[in-house]
């Protein structure tokens, strides 16, 4: 799968399996809740690298405790106008510490990618036929902004009082 | 009043430029109209009857002479030669071309104003008491933190597609003219018990199809935790709200849902994190932006209440507008005055561009260029030299912005109703043009003194008519147009929602029901008694009887 990662094109090495019948047998892989909650030991036992994605309603809560094992959290936007995500995400990375891979899936259009940057996504699955061009667009936005986020950016607050 | 720093004018240059990419995609085609629509809300451009709106912040109501001078510019170039001031302390331009708007916010930019978030599901202008800084009866200036949350709440990455709008509004004093407490969160600033000033923390009240009261979820609050608490209302709200139903998408529901404590309980939980994080503010940003809001250069003056008796005593007009629409400072020999845009037979809230102009020549002359706009959809000038009053009256008679009638019952709230607006069931305009032309004797307006009177065109509300003394609404019976009066509203300190009164009456009919409301309250009040007073103490029957008749009360 093609996503936009750290700013690059780059090849996603897990299948998402959250939506299929069956997990596959071998190799790094991205599971829903349930399946995790179904399989986890198999899923503990088989030595690959592991992925979660949560639809909008299942707020990272539900996995805190198991955030150690995954490399991928995947978040849903199941429309690009429902924004629980962006509270989710930045409760992964301000709050439990999440240090992986913050994949925004689902309806990612460049015009919502600036919100998602900022609230500490890394990796973008666009529904664009040039996701990179849409990625360079939307950091290209804006140069100022106000809100202390995941991402790290100083504000506007900050550059003004850093003397 | 505040000024753009390089940060400030730098953001809204490139949201500008964002959004005039956004709208070149649009047509081309590269965004639908679905996706296309929560970002041209985001920058105040409504699709309504009969072509796009254009709402523009107006920050806390705060504006300055060249602002308006823009405005008119652009009502000249780009509307129809006015505008309309709204009850969030915002200006709409009626007659707007898609293609247009990005220049028209260019030009705003200019004067450091937007229209950023004055719609869309995400924090709105940020609205506050209009005599900010200025009034007798204030605690504290709340400016300077309209303004913290202004720059906060501004494209906040979380924030900007939560389930549905969101409103906050801040009083700095006991007699709330803000009505913060039909407000997503209300700010009250007051003093704790050790003496220290802070904000009482409101949350879940507004108006729209399910009205409610907001509730109090922290008594005192340090303005220093005030970005953070804010923040974890938003979060909660973000997370627990309904997006299922987008009329039961409002914080109000939720928060009444789940009750207040319950709502509490998670705030407090989130902001056990956020409250000493890097949302605490700072103090050298609280003094760098009051340097903006520190008082003008007041000359020192004499009050001249008693010169100004021996002028009033020989003109009784200009007496009743003195009374009326002036209002007391906090300095000596100033005075702050009130500029009706609620003459008879007028648009509540409607101004042409030429007059812009000049109540922007006005500000500079008597006011040290600053205006504000209130949420009654009046214009203030707020630090007039007491001596130059009664020149000023004169201008301002000759401009029709002299109605001594503020407070009083033809200071109408009025939406823009069915005359403009997608959304709406019925005409309101006309209802307030048909009332004011009604009551047109200033000693039988007097007479029956403190009343206000809103009009919504749809339950949504925007005339704020639950709150009002009388409110009415318009609806919509198989094709034909119904007015349902409410009694007893109010938006105040003491705020309260109208009981509805009665099956909807025709237009035609409305004026002739205010006129018997304002009789029996005549036959039922004591001594100086305000109408709502009266309606609190004897309750709706009897003015239900001289509306509907006798029968009603057997029904």
């Amino acid at each position: 799968m093609a996503l936009v990662k750290n700013g690059e094109l780059a090849t996603s090495s897990f299948v998402d399996a959250s939506g299929a019948e069956a997990i596959p047998a071998a190799g790094p892989v991205i599971v829903s809740l349930d399946q995790w909650k179904a399989h986890r030991e198999a899923l503990l036992k088989r030595g690959t690298e592991l992925g979660i994605r949560l639809h909008s309603d299942q707020p990272p809560e539900l996995i805190a405790a198991d955030l150690p094992h995954f490399a991928v959290v995947a978040l849903e936007f199941p429309k690009f106008r429902d924004g629980r995500a962006y509270s989710y995400a930045r409760l992964l990375r301000e709050r439990y510490g999440f240090k992986g891979e913050l994949r925004a899936v689902g309806e990612v259009l460049l015009e919502q990618l600036f919100f998602m940057l900022r609230t500490g996504f890394d990796a973008f699955d666009i529904q664009s036929a040039d996701p990179l061009k849409d990625y360079r667009t939307a950091l290209a936005d804006f140069s100022v902004w106000y809100q202390p986020t995941a991402d790290g950016r100083p504000t506007a607050m900050q550059l003004r009082h850093k003397h | 009043m505040y000024r753009y720093d390089e940060f400030d004018a730098r953001f809204v240059n490139e949201r500008v430029a964002q959004f005039r990419r956004q709208v070149k995609r649009r047509l081309a085609g590269e965004l639908t109209e679905d996706q296309f629509r929560p970002l041209r809300l985001m920058n105040g451009l409504y699709l309504q009857l009969h072509a796009y709106m254009l709402r523009i912040n107006v920050p806390y109501g705060t504006l300055a002479s060249k602002q308006m001078r823009k405005f008119a510019y652009l009502a000249r170039n780009y509307d129809r030669n006015f505008g309309h001031f709204t009850t969030r302390q915002n200006l709409q331009f009626n007659w707007i071309k898609l293609e247009q708007v990005p220049d028209i916010l260019q030009h705003l930019a200019d004067v450091e104003v937007t229209g950023i978030q004055s719609s869309g599901n995400c924090v709105r202008n940020i609205t506050a008491d209009q005599y900010a800084g200025r009034a007798k009866d204030e605690l504290a200036d709340p400016r300077v933190y309209c303004e913290l949350l202004r720059q906060y709440s501004f494209l906040h990455p979380e924030f900007s597609y939560l389930p549905r709008k969101f409103k906050i509004a801040v009083t700095g004093s006991p007699n709330d003219r803000a009505a913060v407490a039909v407000h997503d969160i209300g700010l009250r600033m007051h003093k704790n018990e050790q003496g220290q000033i802070g904000f009482e923390v409101l949350v879940g009240g507004g108006l729209g199809r399910t009205p409610y009261i907001a509730h109090t979820i922290r008594k005192w609050l340090a303005p220093e935790d005030l970005l953070a608490y804010v923040e974890s209302i938003l979060r909660v709200y973000n997370m627990q709200g309904r997006r299922d139903n987008i009329h039961k998408a409002r914080i109000k529901i939720i928060v009444n849902q789940m009750g207040i404590e319950k709502y509490r309980e998670l705030v407090d939980k989130d902001f056990e994190f956020t409250k000493n994080g890097a949302l605490k503010v700072p103090e050298d940003e609280v003094a760098r932006i009051n340097a903006y809001f520190a008082p003008p250069q007041y000359e020192k003056l004499e009050d001249q209440t008693q010169a100004l008796a021996k002028i009033r005593s020989g003109d009784r007009v200009f007496d009743r507008w003195m009374r009326g629409n002036v209002i007391e400072h906090k300095v000596p020999g100033y005075a702050i005055v009130n500029l009706s845009l609620k003459a008879p037979g007028k648009t509540p809230g409607d101004i042409t561009a030429d007059k812009m102009d000049a109540v922007a020549d006005l500000a500079d002359q008597y006011s040290f260029g600053e205006i504000r706009v209130t949420h009654r959809q009046n214009l203030v000038l707020v630090d007039v030299k007491q001596s130059e009053l009664y020149e000023l009256w004169h201008k301002l008679v000759e401009l029709g912005l002299a109605t001594p009638n503020l407070g009083l019952l033809t200071d109408i709230i009025c939406c823009p109703g069915l005359d403009f607006c997608a959304l709406a069931n019925a005409r309101s305009i006309p209802i307030a043009q048909d009332i004011s032309r009604a009551f047109t004797d200033l000693d039988e307006l007097q007479k029956i003194g403190q009343f206000t009177i809103n009009i919504s065109g749809c339950m949504n509300a925007c005339g704020h008519h639950h709150v009002g003394h009388i409110g009415i609404l318009g609806v919509d019976k198989r094709g034909e147009e119904f007015f349902q009066l409410t009694l007893g509203g109010s938006s105040d300190q003491h705020a309260s929602l109208g009981d509805r009164l009665g099956p909807g009456l025709p237009q035609a009919e409305v004026p002739a029901a205010i006129r018997k409301i304002v009789d029996t309250y005549f036959v039922v009040r004591q001594q100086q008694e305000r109408f709502l007073d009266t309606y609190r103490r004897v309750g709706i029957e009897p003015f239900k009887a001289a509306v509907y008749g006798e029968e009603s009360q057997a029904a």
